[in-house]
C-alpha cells in the first residue's frame, strides 16, 4: 500500500489514471486502526487492478475536507482521479470494500 | 473436525476479554472471536474515569490493551471472524464463521451493543460527512469549528468535555431540562466556557449537500422549531450523538431468550434459558451496563462454564 500525505494526493491520486482505492484514517482512530490489515489482504487481492494508498487525516485535515472527508474511516474508490463510490464508517468492512471493488474493476 | 474447544467467547470487548481470562486461568480450552475491532465500545472512548483504578493513563483504549496482554498471557486463543450463524440445539454448539466453523462444549455470548441514532431525516445520509458517532474518531475534523452534541449522559457529556480540545465551541443538545450524566462530568461542563446547553431540545432533520450545512431543531416543551445553519467562513458543523446503544443481537435472535428490547435474559449465573450458553456484558438484560459490569459478568461467566463443563462432558 502506497502511503500518501498533504504534498504527494495530489499526484499519486487525482491527476492519476486507472482505479485508486484511498483509506483515510487518522491517529487515535481504533476502527481504523482494525480495519487497517483488511485493506492490506484486499490490496494483494486486487494488486495490478487498483492502486492502494492510505492517508493520515490528522495530518492533512485541508486535504481530508477538501475531498468531502469529515468522518473516519471512509475508504473512497477513484477513477483517473475522480470519486466513484466510497464506503463509511460502520459501512466500511472488509466485505463491503470488496464489493465496492469488484462492482467497479 | 475435532477441534472441540471448552468455550467459545463471541466478541472480544471487556465482557468476552475477562471472560477469556478466566477461561484460560481456568486451563479450559479457550477462543475469543472477533468481528470487527477488539476491545468493543470502549476503545473509542478516550478518557475512562470511573473504571475502578483508572488513575493515570486512563483510555479506553490503553485499558483495553492492558485487558489483552493479560488475556494472551494465560494462552487464550484469538482469531478474527464474523459469526452468521449459531446452532445452540446439540451438546456441542456449533458456531458457523465467514472463515470457519467452530465447536464448542460452552458458548458465551458477548457481542455488545453499538450506538443508537437520533433516527431523523438526514443522519444516515450525513454518516461521516458531520454526523458521528465517534468523537475520538472525528473530534479532528472539527477543529475551530461548532459541534452540537446530541445526549445527556456520562457518554455525551464527556465526548463534549473532549471536543472541547478541538472545537470552538461545543453545545450540547438534551431533550430534557437536566442532565442525566453523573453530577461531576456536570459540573465539568456547566464551568466550561466552551460549552453551551441547549435544554428540551431534540433535532429533528440534518441538511446538507454531501456536508452537514444545517440542522433543524425543535423544542420538546413549546414544540417551536428552529434551523441552524453553518456559519459562512465554517462551511459546516459537526453532530455528535450519545444518544444510548443498541443490542448486537442478529445472531441470537430466536436462539435464546431476549426481553421485549432486545437484550438477553439470564440469570446471576449468566445462564441463558439454553443449557451451555451464558451471556456477559451489554447484551445482557441488567441495571447498568459498564465497563466494570461487563468484566464482572465475564468472570462470572467464565466460571460458571467451567462448572458446566466439567459436569457434562468427561
Amino acid at each position: 500500500m502506497i502511503i500518501v500525505d498533504k504534498d504527494t494526493f495530489k499526484s499519486e491520486v487525482l491527476e492519476a489514471e486507472g482505479y485508486i482505492l484511498v483509506d483515510y484514517f487518522g491517529d487515535g482512530c481504533v476502527p481504523c486502526e482494525a480495519l487497517m490489515p483488511d485493506i492490506e489482504e484486499l490490496s494483494k487481492k486486487y494488486d495490478g487492478k487498483v492502486k492502494f494508498c492510505k492517508l493520515n487525516t490528522t495530518k492533512a485535515r485541508r486535504m481530508a475536507i477538501s475531498q468531502r472527508v469529515l468522518g473516519l474511516p471512509t475508504i473512497t474508490l477513484y477513477k483517473n482521479g475522480e470519486k466513484v463510490e466510497e464506503v463509511i464508517k460502520d459501512d466500511a468492512t472488509k466485505e463491503n470494500i470488496d464489493a465496492m471493488i469488484a462492482k467497479h474493476v | 473436525m475435532n477441534n472441540i474447544y471448552d468455550v467459545i467467547i463471541i466478541g472480544s470487548g471487556p465482557a468476552g476479554l475477562s471472560a477469556g481470562l478466566y477461561a484460560a486461568r481456568a486451563r479450559m480450552k479457550t477462543l475469543i472471536l472477533e468481528r470487527t475491532k477488539v476491545g468493543g465500545q470502549i476503545v473509542i472512548t478516550h478518557e475512562v474515569a470511573n473504571y475502578p483504578g483508572s488513575v493515570e493513563d486512563a483510555t479506553g483504549p490503553s485499558l483495553i490493551a492492558r485487558m489483552e496482554r493479560q488475556v494472551e498471557s494465560f494462552g487464550a486463543e484469538r482469531k478474527k471472524d464474523n459469526i452468521k450463524e449459531a446452532d445452540f440445539s446439540g451438546k456441542i454448539k456449533i458456531l458457523k464463521g465467514e472463515k470457519e466453523e467452530y465447536q464448542a462444549k460452552s458458548v458465551i455470548i458477548a457481542t455488545g451493543a453499538t450506538p443508537r441514532r437520533i433516527g431523523c431525516p438526514g443522519e444516515n445520509e450525513l454518516i461521516g460527512k458531520g454526523v458521528s458517532y465517534c468523537a475520538t474518531c472525528d473530534a479532528d475534523f472539527f477543529q475551530d469549528l461548532e459541534v452540537f452534541v446530541v445526549g445527556g449522559g456520562d457518554s455525551a457529556i464527556e465526548e463534549a468535555l473532549y471536543l472541547t480540545k478541538f472545537a470552538r465551541k461545543v453545545t450540547i443538545v438534551h431533550r430534557r431540562d437536566e442532565l442525566r450524566a453523573a453530577k461531576s462530568i456536570q459540573e465539568k461542563a456547566f464551568n466550561n466556557p466552551k460549552v453551551e446547553i441547549m435544554w428540551n431540545s431534540v433535532i429533528t432533520e440534518i441538511k446538507g449537500d454531501g456536508m452537514v450545512e444545517s440542522a433543524v431543531f425543535k423544542n420538546t416543551v413549546t414544540g417551536e422549531t428552529k434551523e441552524y445553519f453553518a456559519e459562512e467562513e465554517d462551511g459546516t458543523f459537526g453532530v455528535f450523538v450519545f444518544v444510548g446503544y443498541l443490542p448486537i443481537n442478529d445472531l441470537i435472535k430466536g436462539k435464546v431468550n431476549m426481553n421485549e428490547s432486545g437484550y438477553i435474559i439470564t440469570n446471576d449465573k449468566m445462564e441463558t434459558n439454553v443449557e451451555g450458553v451464558f451471556a456477559a456484558g451489554d447484551i445482557r438484560e441488567k441495571p447498568l451496563r459498564q465497563v466494570v459490569t461487563a468484566t464482572a459478568d465475564g468472570a462470572i461467566a467464565a466460571v460458571q462454564c467451567e462448572k458446566y463443563v466439567e459436569a457434562n462432558f468427561d
